[in-house]
């Protein structure tokens, strides 16, 4: 359980770390949180030849609020979610998913775009990300470009970054005025990989769903929306009872949507149960909290 | 590959210059080059929470950081917590509570916890089980492990630790 032999290169500038990824490509993995990677390479699961650690380059864990978006560096700390003011006034939902993200510890370190960068499809923040229809910027010599996050996560572990591309920020919508927000997930153990999880971002206007965007994670390849199950609770209140066969529709498409594999820690039919339940609580979650959020004159 | 080089970091106070290999971990380097054996090693994946210490104020695990990566660091580790032969009241906390049988997981726990409180100075019980899913003990059955946590949560004790 110790790492393969690799070289250890810590720029301290962005031009230092993208020159040192255009120079070695394929070879060389950045170096983040280390809470995915370091495991990996003490597993022997990865064997890069160059380790470029970004956790000294300046300038990259800064927060930015313009435009209705919150701009936030791929090296802030996840922890920040929970703990920031700002960040959990501004990004409920991120803060929301936050305490399921590793555990305590681990989020001391664990970053927000290694996370995005690392692509799991059972990762909270991808899910999240994806839910708020959110973006990440990506750096390289040969420029700079945004990436949507429907874009973003190709399949388990693999994101559409480049070899020689830095993931340098992550662009999250702010909650607005009308939009409430929900967070589920179930895993065998607070802190474990989830066995199902989902998120929702809903706005309310006179009394029914104007927009609303269900994500579900850990149930397929990656993250997904599930535009369908979605599209049933537009125009509808969800009190009463109208309201309660408008959301059981809901989560049963969204069950429908999942694509869930078979483990040893639980079946498809468990999972797809697992989601139709989750998509119920997220979506109930964001109803509620929109009408607190108008109720108190918006955020 | 795998150049040697002179790490140099505080730790507990007291400063340290050694070589490590690049591929090092910091909970290797803690343990064979400066003799902090206080830090166990359990899993090497971040699963256990046993080799749990400070990197300049903030809980992290050894295991999933190189010697390397903590050059010119502030460390602390669960040898800086009793100042000489007072236990700090923490530890005086797990003692009296029963909170630890063999002790391997108990080093990473207090230094978890401690960052912990600072943050959340007054947890519930269930926060703190929240906190404790990323250390496991193979011996107390955890609930001794949060009344101890529970009783110092809240008596102003803790925060001055960690900074
Ligand atoms: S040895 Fe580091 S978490 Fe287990
Ligand atoms: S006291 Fe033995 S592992 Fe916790």
């Amino acid at each position: 359980m110790k790492p393969p032999p690799f070289r250890y290169v810590r720029p301290d500038s962005l031009e230092e770390a993208l020159a040192l990824l255009a120079t070695h490509g394929d070879e060389a993995k950045v170096l983040a949180g280390g809470c995915s990677l370091v495991p990996m390479l003490n597993m022997r699961l990865a064997r890069p030849e160059v380790l470029v650690d970004v956790n000294r380059v300046g300038g990259l864990a800064e927060v930015r609020a313009d435009n209705g978006d919150v701009t936030t560096g791929a090296m802030l700390r996840q922890s920040a979610f929970e703990r920031s003011p700002q960040l959990r006034g501004a990004l409920p939902l991120t803060a929301a998913c936050a305490p399921y993200i590793g555990h305590f510890v681990t989020r001391n370190r664990g970053t927000v775009g290694g996370s995005l960068a690392h692509a799991d499809a059972r990762g909270e923040l991808p899910l999240v990300l994806l839910t708020l229809g959110g973006s990440v910027l990506a750096e390289s010599r040969r420029g700079r470009r945004s990436i949507a996050a429907e874009d973003l996560f190709l399949y388990h572990f693999t994101s559409a970054l480049e070899p020689d591309e830095l993931l340098t920020d992550v662009r999250w919508p702010a909650a607005a005025p009308g939009w409430g927000y929900g967070f589920a997930e179930m895993a065998q153990r607070h802190g474990d990989y989830a066995l199902a999880m989902a998120a929702c971002a809903l706005r309310r206007r006179d009394g029914v769903v104007a927009e609303v965007r269900l994500g579900l994670g850990a149930v397929a390849d990656r993250p997904l929306l599930a535009g369908e199950a979605a599209g049933v609770l537009v125009g509808q209140s969800l009190d009463g009872a109208a309201g309660d066969e408008a959301v059981r529709e809901a989560a049963s498409l969204a069950a429908a949507a999942a694509q869930p594999f078979e483990d040893l820690h639980a079946s498809v039919a468990y999972r797809r149960q697992l989601v139709s339940l989750l998509s119920e609580q997220v979506i109930r979650q964001g109803w509620l909290d929109a009408d607190d959020r108008a109720g108190e004159g918006g955020p | 590959m795998s150049d040697h080089r002179e790490i140099a970091v505080t730790v507990n106070g007291r400063r340290y210059r050694e070589a490590a290999s690049d591929r090092m971990l910091l909970s290797d380097f803690l343990r064979q080059r400066l003799g902090l054996t206080g830090t166990h090693v359990g899993c090497e994946h971040g699963v256990c929470g046993s080799c749990t210490v400070h990197l300049e104020g903030a809980a992290v695990r050894s295991c999933l950081l190189l010697a390397a990566q903590a050059d010119g660091t502030e460390l602390r580790t669960v040898e800086g917590l009793a100042s000489g032969d007072r236990l700090h009241p923490l530890q005086e906390a797990f003692r009296e509570h029963f909170a630890l049988q063999c002790g391997f997981c108990t080093p990473g726990i207090l230094m978890a916890a401690l960052d912990f409180l600072a943050h959340n100075p007054t947890p519930t019980r269930r926060e703190i089980a929240e906190m404790l899913s990323g250390h496991l003990c193979r011996c107390t059955g955890y609930a001794p492990i949060i009344d101890a946590i529970a009783a110092v949560a809240g008596t102003g004790t803790t925060p001055e630790v960690t900074s």
